[in-house]
Parts: C-alpha cells; structure tokens; sequence
C-alpha cells in the first residue's frame, strides 16, 4: 500500500514516458488526436519554412533563427502532448504490472480426470483445468474452489494482513493468484486463460491498444475539433484580409496564431486524463474492464449498497438481557450462556462475552454441558439450543419459534416478553427468545453496530446528488431503524437477490443510473443489469465476470471512491477544457496587434500588454503555450478535486479558476515570458 | 442629452413591461390553453378544412422540417411568379415595370429568408400588388415559420420522452391568426394616425413652397410597415426604409416601430420559460440577452451622442451628437438605440444610415449580428442560443463532474456534432465571404472601384458588414457599399439560403433527438441551467465562439479606424 503514494514523476517513468513521446510522433499515432495532429502539420510547415529560409533568405519572413526558434517550440508542444500521455501511460502501467509480479512462476499441481497429479507451471495452465493447494504454498492462478476450505493471506494483492476463509460452493469461492494459502488443502478449476485475466485486460487498456474513447471523450473530440475548424477558419481568411490591408503576415505568424488559438491545451491533456483515471481506480484497488465504466460512476444517481459489512460492522452483537417477569435474571443470564457456549455463531459468541461482562463466568458453566445434547439451528425450527443431561431442555431463537414451542406446551408467552421483543425490533436490534422447558425465560437484545462515520459519507453522497439504498436481509421494521440511523434514503428489507435486480430495473426505468455492489453468483444479473456494477475479488467467477469492475479489497464501501473517481475524470475534462478556451482572449491581445502594428500603427492601441516586439509577442505566446501543457500534467494526472457542494457551487468555484484563472494567468505568463525573451530578440 | 437618454429608456422598459404578459400569453396560445383569442378558432379551423389538414395530428421532429422547407418552396415559386409579371397584373397605379428574373430571385430569397436585402427601392421597384402579396406575405409567413420551429423546440424541452413534437401547421397559423394580426392591426393603426399613408392609390402630385411640381410615392404603407417591424423582417415600403417620413413619421412612431420589433422575440424567451414551466430558465435567458444587449448599445449611444472628433477638431459643435445620416426628428440617441435593436435582433430596418456611425458603434452593430442571439428574430434568435446554450450546457456540465445534461437530457456526441456544425456555420459564412471579396477587390482595386466608397478601414468594414448582415439573416446595409453587381448578388444570395435554413434545421434536430431520450429527474448533483452561474457560462461560451472568432477581422475594420481617429 505504501507504493501509492508515491511521486507522480518517478525517473524510471519519466525516461521511458520521453522515449514515447518521440515514438508518438507518428502521423497514424497523432491522427487520433485532431486538435494535436494540425499542431504536428503546422510544425512540419515551420520545419520546410525554416530549411527554406537557409536556402533563400526572405526578409518578409524573418530571420533564419528566429523561425527555427518557433518551429522549436511547435516541436516541444508536440513532444509535451506526448509526455503528458505517455507519463500516463506508464504510470498505470507500472501500477498494474506490481500487481501482475506477485504472479510469479510457480509450479501448480495439476489433476486430470483420472486423478493423476502432475506438475505444471502456472502460465501453463489452461482454463479448465484443476489444480491442487496446500497449505504453505502460493496459488499458481486465478481460480474457484471446487473443493475444501482454506484460510488465505491475500494481502499481496489487498495490502490487508488479516487472513481471509475461502470456500467451495457459496459467494466466496474465488481464489487469486500470488496469494498464499494459510492452512487446509483445496482443489481450485483454473478460471482463466493465460493473459485473459481482469488485470491483463486493464494493462491492455491502459496501453492504448484497446482503448476506446468514451462517449463523452467523442463529444469532447467533436467540440474540440469545432474550435480547431473556427482558427483554422480565422487564420486563412486572415491572408485576403491582409492583402486588403496591405499588411503582410510572415508564415511563421500565421501557423503561431493559429497554435496558439485552437484548444491545444486540453488536446494535449485529453488522452492523459482518461488514463489517469483508470490508473487511480488501480490505486484505489478496483480493477476497471473500460474507461467507460468509470466516466459512468461519475453519473451514477442511485448506489445499492449491502447492509452488512457497509453500513454496520460485521454482525450483530448482544447488547442486553431481558428477564422475564419472575424471573431471576442471573438465572435467565446462565441459561442464555448455557446455550450459546457450544453455538459458533457470532451472535452465540457475542451472548457469552455479554454474559462474562455481567459476572457470569462461562467456566463455571462448561461443566454442566457434560454429555449434553447439542441442537443445531435449522431453517425450520429457527432455533437452537441445548438439552443437558438433566432432562433440562434449553432453547433461544426467534420469538415466533419460541412462541410455538410454548404455545404447543400449553405455557403462556408473557405480555411484557411480547411488548419487550417489540420494542427491541422496532429499535433495530434482533430479539432472541430463550426458554426452559418450554417456559419462556427472557429476551436476549442483539444489535447492530454502525459503522463510525458512515453518516458523514452518506451526507457526502446526499450533496452529490446520490440516492443510497441499503439492502439487508432483515424485517421491514429493523431495516427502517437501521437505515434512519445510518442516513440512507431507502432500504430493501428481507431482500432476495431478485429484489435487487427489480429495485434497479425500476431506477432505470425513471432514467437512474444505478451501481451495486456484489459477490455471490445469484448478483450476477443484478451486477450485470447495473451500470455500473462492483464485484468483489473474493466473489464467484460468474459475479466478477457480470460487473464491470472487479475491486481487490473486497471493501463495501469502495463504491463511494469509485464515484468520485468518475467524478473527477469528468470535472479534469471540463475545467481544462475551459482553462484552454479562456487563454485564448490574452492569446488575442499578444499576437493580433503583432501582426498588424507595423503595416498600421494605430493598432498599438491593442498591445495592452506592452509586449517587446512583434517577434517577441509571438514567441512569448507559443512559448506559453508550450509551457502550459507540461504545467498542467500534474493536474491532469491527480485530477481537479471533487467537492460535494452542490453543481451551481462547484461551476461557480470551477468558472472562477479555471475560467477566470484561464483569461489572467496567460496575460501574466505571456508579459512575464516577453520580458525574458525580449532580451533576446 | 438626458432627455434623449431618457427616451430610449422609455422605450426598453416599455418594450419589456409588455413582453412579460404577451410571454404567458403566448405560452398558453400555443400549449393550447383557454385564451382571449379563441374566438378566432372557427376561422382557424375554416382554414384547415380548405388546405385538408389535421392540426391534431402530432409530427416528428423530421416532419416538421419536411413541411417547413416544403411550404418555403412553395412560397419562392410563388413570389417568383408575381414579381416577374407584375407590371401587368392589377393594383399598379404607377405602372411600375415587372422584375427582371435575377433581380426578382434575389427579392424572392431575400424575402423568403426573413432577411429582406433589397436591391431595389419599393417606390419604383414593386406594384401594390406585390408589396401585398409577395413582401407583406412573405413578412408574415416567414416570421410564423421561426416561431412554429421555435415552439417545435419548446415541446421538445419537456419532461417527457416522446416523438411526437406537435403540428407544424397548428403552431404555424395561430402565430399567424392570434399573434401577428392582431399586433398589426394594432401598430398599423398608430401609424396610420401619425401621418402613414394606407391607401391603394397612385403617387400624390402637389407643388411645394418652392412652386415645383413634384410627385410623392404613397400605398398600403402603414400596414406593410407593421408587419416590418413585428416579424423582424425589416424590408421597408420605401427605399429609405424608416429614415423616410411617410414610412417613419416622428418621435412616437419612431418609438412604436422599435418596441415592436422587439415584440415577438422578447416575450418568446419568456413564453419558453412559461411553457416549459420553468420561468427561472427564462429570467436567465432573458437576462444574458439583456446584458449582451447592453454591453452593445453602451458604447454605440456613448460614441453617438459625443460626436466626432474629426468634425470637433474643426471647430463645428458637436453638442446634439454625431449627427451625419441621422434624422433631427429621432436624434443620435435613439439612432442609436434603434441600430443597436435592429441589429442584435435580426430585424434589419434603418433609421439612420450605419455607415455614417462612429467606427465602435458600427463594432457594435456588427457583434449584434455576430452572436445573432441577443433576442434575436423571431424564433430563430431563440434557436440560435439554443445552439450556444448546448455547449455551455456541455462544458459546464463536464466541470461539476456529471455526464453533461441539459433539463433532463443527456448531451451527447450527436446534438454535439450539430450545435457544433450550427456555430461553425456564422463565422464560416461571414469571415469566409469577406475574405472572398477583400481577396477580390485587393487583387484588382482599380477595377472594383465601384464597391467601395471608402477604401481603407472603413472599406473593410463595408465588406464585413455586408456578409455579416447576410448571414445574420438581417438586411440592414451599411451602405456605401455598390452591392447590385453579379458578385454581390449571387454570393449574398447563397449566404442568405445557408443561414437561414441550417439555424432552423440543427436546433430543431438537436431538440428532436433530446426529446426522444430518457428523461433523467434533477439531483443535488445535476448542473441547473437557470441559475445566474450558468448565465454567466452562456455568456462567456458566446463571447468566445462568437465573438472571439472575429477579433482580427475587426481589428482590420472597425477598431483600427477608432485607433487612428481617436
């Protein structure tokens, strides 16, 4: 986890990010890129001007130096834009590729059909086949268990050391490869193709090879391109223009103007922006199968989130003992540990600590459980408990269970136990009924716990706009408690996997985009019906392969980064975009007067700035120009920060620096640039 | 000076104090609700039983383009076919001569254009016949054309996601039937009383002071002059259009014509708001028009009203303004006013010469009709913005870190493509034909003499403002320029065609797509469009797409002459 702070310009990137932008150059590399692609054609032209110029002097021109200078500084923005991309590039793929080392060679026990074990290396393996692990020993691939049970240390992927139970059968049968396996021995079908797993793709994407603008990248293009079309326009209607005025315009002025007008900032940095966002979802852990699906997180307006595990801590804990009328509750205190000491359950384990906090000793009690019969919880009794050898029979569970078992035994159930499990249910917690001998006894309070600062994060949800819905397993009643504490806006109580996918589809419907997150096989088409849709690594083959992102910390509450993630990548987009935009009105003032103060001179007027010369404005402005972009690459990279305060806040502090900045910092830049370079010229 | 001041003053607030109610007014007419103009139905429905048509009926997005452009082909025949015999058809007292085929296309696409370039002067040019039938039918056709595009537009904005749009024709006669007729009636008879002219007879002979005899061109004056100004159409019954004292009599009237021109497309920003039952879109639209405005006839009263230094510099009184071409019975501050008016508002009538303008105001003239969105003609001004406000919609929504969406709708490669393509298409035309002509008469100055009345800056100026009022839609001339040559009428003419119809086409396609999308309800996290910060976006997005685009183009004109005579 430490790697990820790191700078954002390590040396080994920096050199290999300039290697490619030379390599970039390509006309069929740039091509993809409108607004850089005329930036290269105009270098090109002040590359013939300039070799012209050593053949045949024109004065109209200008010196040979000086118009090499500007065709030196159209390169640098050429090699620039490139850097910028180029840095992201090899930044995500970095980060990638340290996830892909913890996949070394390793030898895998493979098993065919017969049950013969042979040894195989892990980049052999086919997709298919079965392997075997041992405790001790590193998983050669991702797979699912389809055997066994094992406790596995997955913080080489997760950076997380508390090992981790994976199982077959259930939502967390799947294993990754490079983790190490802890104790037990499983067998595990190999789930992927060699160079076919969720990481290799996402390097894929990250290099280019596979990368697709996103819908919104297109638009930007469009809009991008019809800024360049309008200075293409300005710029050759500004020849008759001049031949009216009698003004010639030097070659290398024209092709400045031009540079300098169309969006190059942002054209630049586009490509860069998108990488980048890809590569902080990696940060963040989560593996993204698109662009797409990030720039999509960013537009979500409703978030499914799981109740357990999200909003509360885990499970539930016993939080307070409730005889019943005449009962002795030291009594009632004993019986309710007798009958969790054997249960495994959280919720059993919790009763006994309880219990040890309130002076009942469960040492003092084992004894008594000697040759006892121990009743394991059913789906159909909803109960559990034990029955000593005494005769003495104990029993907890759900309060309708109980109330059954008393009422066939002819035993009154007791008002105040009925008023005292209401009240406990509409509080949120879980009631747990214990009995003797059908005789009700009391009421054990289970609670959840709420996850400290999750209200802070749904308020922060709620001013972005985000609906959250929790989703949970428990009754109406306890889900409601839940959710006002916790700050959700709606839950989906005693929820099936199929209320999942109809919640959604009904969102969709009204024109929501939605996002969940999911691990078992039966979230899979909810996952996939989503828009967007997190999987957790340590959920089934079928769920990861649904969703659209696949988080590798199998945290709940990943969702929340991912959207501002996306967020983040929209709003880099926009503001640069703006900032590129707004330099344009000092670019105006350096160079229009430029071209035209010497033919008429009344049109100083127009050199606000006091600029040097004719030449110096026109090289100060290119050169700001060119300075900009590797400027800006750290924003570009980190991305503009989100901040929930509403849209017309967040445009009007956006418009005020990156607009407004956008008009000054280049009357700043250019003036400070002309007076270097005005030494010179 | 102030009580000139004051008079323009008088004339914006009056304009605005009645856009808001002719705004509900006009929203209800066309959602179909109760009205003090449904007696009119019988008439309307009279009308479509005769041409067979279901107003009922709902049409797409592309039906309605189809039925727009179809009726606007049909018009140009007819015009064609009147102005080419008119010398022997009836109501022709003067016996004025029928048209020569080239003058009379030219006539027929300017008018068919709501743009109203005249190449000829209407005292001498056209038989009462034509005025009626061809110029004032036209005058109302075409402004009920923008207007039934421009609620296409409105329905399309809703919170609903469907195909059918409304009918064209519907919106198309009741624009007619409960707008514009009852306003002309109205104006025409102001004018009427003020000393216009409305009648059928020939020219009056009268001998002067001076004992001459001379004869003074008369007609159906008043009438034609309303709907001049109420369509935004802007072609005047006289060759001096509202300069002339028959077509603009005094002070009143003068007021009168210019609150009506901005009369439809003023309360047409309020009718969206009310229509859409979002009036706050509206105050926000209406207000960067307003400040557009401003920022415009600021200057241009200002320049007006100090007179030229120049004339002061010879010691002449500059005291009532710069009055060259302007007439004492308006004043330079309402000369002012109304070339401002006339220009960011695609009307196009004159009454002043804008050639004899300080250079900033004729800057400001020619910025009016740059952006084109500044109120606007009638309907079209809305589209235009329209077409600005998409890609603010677009940037801005991209900075708040959403999916851009403009009320409900997401904004996407395609609506892009065309705003994108709509924008494009004003400087493309006007920077493009200026550049064709400067690249014409620089090649060969001696030889295109004829074009210019002042070489120079100012020359520049006259060949950007002819482009510009082309494209613009507008008509207005800065005159000095010698525009009846084959190269002024054919490359206006096909300027004039471009610019009117892809306008209309691209916001109408762009509203038909988004109407078609999913309806996405508003979030804490969804960008407002009528807040005064995205006011403020719209604004800035068309002072740099408009505006920006044309800084060397005036720099060459407009400023550089300012520079050297100030």
């Amino acid at each position: 986890m430490s790697s990820k702070e790191q700078s954002l310009f390590q040396p080994a990137l920096v050199s290999e990010a300039v290697k490619q932008a030379f390599v970039k150059l390509d006309p069929r590399v740039m091509f993809r890129n409108p607004v850089m692609f005329t930036v290269e054609i105009g270098t090109v032209v002040m590359l013939l001007v300039t070799l012209g110029l050593l053949v045949n002097p024109d004065a109209t021109q200008g010196s040979f130096g000086y118009n090499f200078t500007v065709f030196v500084v159209l390169f640098l923005t050429l090699l620039f834009a490139n850097f910028a991309e180029a840095i992201a590039e090899a930044r995500g793929k970095a980060q990638a590729e340290s996830l892909r080392k913890t996949r070394e060679e390793t030898p895998a026990r493979v098993i065919d059909e017969k049950g013969n074990i042979s040894s195989v290396s892990s980049s052999q393996l086919q997709k298919g086949q079965m392997f075997l692990v041992e405790a001790g020993e590193i998983i050669p691939t991702d797979g699912e268990i389809i055997e066994g049970l094992a406790t596995i240390d997955e913080s080489a992927i997760t950076g997380e050391s508390a090992p981790v139970i994976r199982e077959a059968g259930g939502d967390k049968s799947s294993v990754t490869g490079g983790t190490k396996v802890l104790s037990d021995r499983i067998k595990v079908v190999v789930t992927t193709a060699p160079g076919e797993s969720f990481l290799d793709k996402m390097i894929a994407l990250v290099e280019g090879a596979s990368r697709q603008k996103t819908p919104n990248e297109i638009a930007l293009t469009i809009l991008l391109a019809g800024f360049t079309l309008v200075f293409v326009l300005v710029c050759v209607t500004l020849q008759p223009f001049a031949e009216y005025s009698r003004t010639p315009i030097a070659i290398s002025a024209f092709i400045a103007l031009f540079v300098c007008l169309i969006p190059t900032t942002i054209g630049g940095l586009l490509s860069a922006i998108g990488i980048a966002g890809m590569d902080r979802a990696l940060r963040a852990n989560v593996i993204t199968k698109s662009g797409k699906a990030v720039e999509t997180a960013g537009d979500i307006d409703v978030l499914l989130l799981d109740k357990t595990g999200t909003i509360t801590i885990g499970n539930r804990k016993a939080t307070h003992f409730w005889p019943a009328p005449g009962v002795d509750e030291r009594q009632f205190i004993e019986f309710a540990t007798l009958s969790s000491l054997t249960d495994e359950t959280p919720e059993g384990k919790s009763i006994v600590e309880l219990a040890r906090e309130q002076q009942v000793s469960p040492e003092v009690l084992q004894p008594r459980l000697q040759g006892a019969e121990l009743i394991k919880f059913t789906a159909e009794t909803r109960s559990s408990g034990v029955t000593l050898t005494s005769g003495l029979r104990i029993r907890k569970g759900a309060s309708d269970a109980i109330r059954q078992l008393v009422n066939k035994a002819n035993q009154p159930f007791p008002q105040e136990t009925t008023q005292r499990v209401e009240t406990i249910a509409s509080n949120g917690g879980t009631p747990l009924v214990v009995s003797e001998n059908d005789r009700v006894l009391g009421v054990v309070e289970l609670q959840d716990i709420i996850k400290p600062g999750i209200q802070e994060r749904f308020e922060r949800l709620r001013n972005m706009g985000i609906k959250t819905v929790m989703v949970t397993g428990d009754n109406p009643l306890t889900a409601r408690f839940i959710a006002e504490k916790a700050g959700v806006d709606d839950f989906i109580a005693e929820a099936k996997p199929e209320d999942k996918m109809t919640y959604i589809r009904r969102e969709q419907q009204e024109g929501k985009l939605v996002a969940m997150m999911g691990d078992g096989t039966n979230d899979a088409p909810a996952l996939a019906q989503a828009d967007v849709g997190v999987a957790m690594n340590s959920g089934t083959q079928a769920a990861k392969e649904a969703g659209n992102m696949v988080d590798l910390d199998n945290d709940p509450t990943k969702l929340i980064e991912v959207v501002e993630i996306g967020k983040q990548l929209l709003m880099t987009r926009g503001t640069l975009t703006t900032f590129s935009i707004a330099n344009d009105v000092a670019k105006y003032f350096a160079i229009v007067p430029a071209l035209f103060m010497v033919a008429i001179p009344s049109l100083r007027a127009l050199n606000i700035m006091g600029l040097h010369s004719p030449q110096s404005a026109i090289l100060s402005a290119v050169i700001f120009n060119a300075l900009i972009i590797p400027a800006l690459v750290p924003l570009a990279l980190r991305g503009v920060a989100y901040k929930p305060i509403g849209a017309s806040a967040l445009l009007r502090r956006n418009l005020l620096v990156y607009g407004l900045g956008g008009v000054l910092v280049p009357f700043i830049g250019i003036k400070l640039i002309d007076l270097l370079v005005g030494v010179f010229v | 000076m102030n009580t000139e001041l004051l008079g323009i003053a008088t004339i914006f607030l009056a304009t605005v104090a009645l856009a808001i109610p002719l705004g509900h007014y006009l929203a209800a007419m066309y959602r179909g609700d109760r009205t003090p103009t449904d007696f009119l139905a019988p008439l309307e429905r009279g009308l479509f039983r005769v041409a067979g048509i279901n107003p009922a009926k709902e049409m797409s997005w592309q039906q309605h383009l189809l039925a727009l452009l179809t009726i606007n082909l049909v018009w140009f025949f007819w015009a064609m076919l009147v102005l080419c015999t008119q010398g022997s058809l009836p109501l022709n007292p003067d016996g004025n001569a029928s048209m020569s085929p080239d003058l009379a296309f030219n006539t027929a696409i300017s008018f068919l254009v709501n743009c109203n370039l005249q190449h000829y002067s209407g005292e001498s040019g056209l038989t009462y016949l034509s005025q009626i039938v061809v110029i004032m039918f036209l005058q109302f056709v075409t402004a009920a054309t923008g207007l039934a595009a421009a609620v296409v537009v409105f329905n399309a904005l809703q919170n609903r996601s469907t195909e059918k749009l409304g009918n064209f024709y519907n919106y198309f006669v009741k624009s007619i039937t409960r707008l514009l007729l009852p306003l002309c009636v109205v104006i025409g008879v102001l004018l009427a009383f003020n000393g216009s002219p409305m009648t059928l007879h020939g020219k009056q002979q009268l001998v002067t002071l001076q004992g001459d005899s001379v004869a003074v061109s008369r007609g159906p004056v008043a009438a034609l002059v309303a709907i001049k100004e109420l369509g935004t159409n802007g072609g005047g019954f006289f060759g001096a259009n509202s300069a002339h004292p028959l077509e603009n009599p005094n002070y009143f009237t003068n007021a009168v014509e210019n609150v009506a021109l901005a009369l439809i497309p003023m309360p047409m920003v309020f009718a969206l708001g009310f229509y859409l039952k979002r009036p706050r879109l509206a105050y926000m639209i209406f207000g960067v028009m307003t400040i557009g405005f401003l920022a415009l006839l600021a200057p241009t009263v200002y320049y007006e009203l100090h007179g030229n230094p120049a004339i002061s510099s010879i010691g002449i009184s500059q005291s009532l303004g710069a009055l060259e071409g302007k007439e004492m019975r308006f004043g330079a501050a309402a000369s002012a006013y109304w070339s401002i008016t006339n220009t960011v508002i695609s009307c196009g009538s004159v009454n002043s010469m804008h050639d004899s303008f300080m250079p900033l105001s004729g800057m400001s003239q020619l910025l009016g009709m740059m952006t084109n969105a500044f109120y606007g003609g009638c309907g079209v001004g809305l589209l235009n913005f329209f077409a600005y406000l998409i890609i603010a919609v677009f940037i801005a929504g991209l900075m708040v870190g959403r999916t851009p969406e403009f009320l409900g709708k997401k904004i996407e490669a395609r609506e892009m493509k065309i705003a994108v393509i709509v924008t494009l298409l004003h400087p493309l035309l006007i920077l493009g034909g200026t550049a064709l002509a400067a690249h014409t008469y620089a090649g060969n100055p001696t030889e295109y003499a004829g074009w210019l009345a002042n070489p120079g800056f100012h020359g520049f100026s006259e060949l950007l403002y002819e482009f510009t009022s082309s494209s613009a839609n507008n008509g207005s001339g800065f005159e000095g320029l010698g525009d009846n040559t084959p190269f002024w009428n054919i490359s206006t003419g096909v300027v004039l065609l471009l610019s009117r119809f892809l306008p209309i086409i691209g916001p109408v396609a762009i509203a038909g797509l988004l109407a078609s999308k999913k309806y996405i309800p508003e979030s804490a996290g969804t960008l407002r469009a009528d807040t005064a910060t995205f006011g403020v976006m719209v604004l800035t997005v068309i002072i740099i797409v408009a505006a920006l685009a044309f800084f060397p183009a005036l720099a060459l004109g407009p400023l550089a002459e300012h520079f050297s005579l100030y």
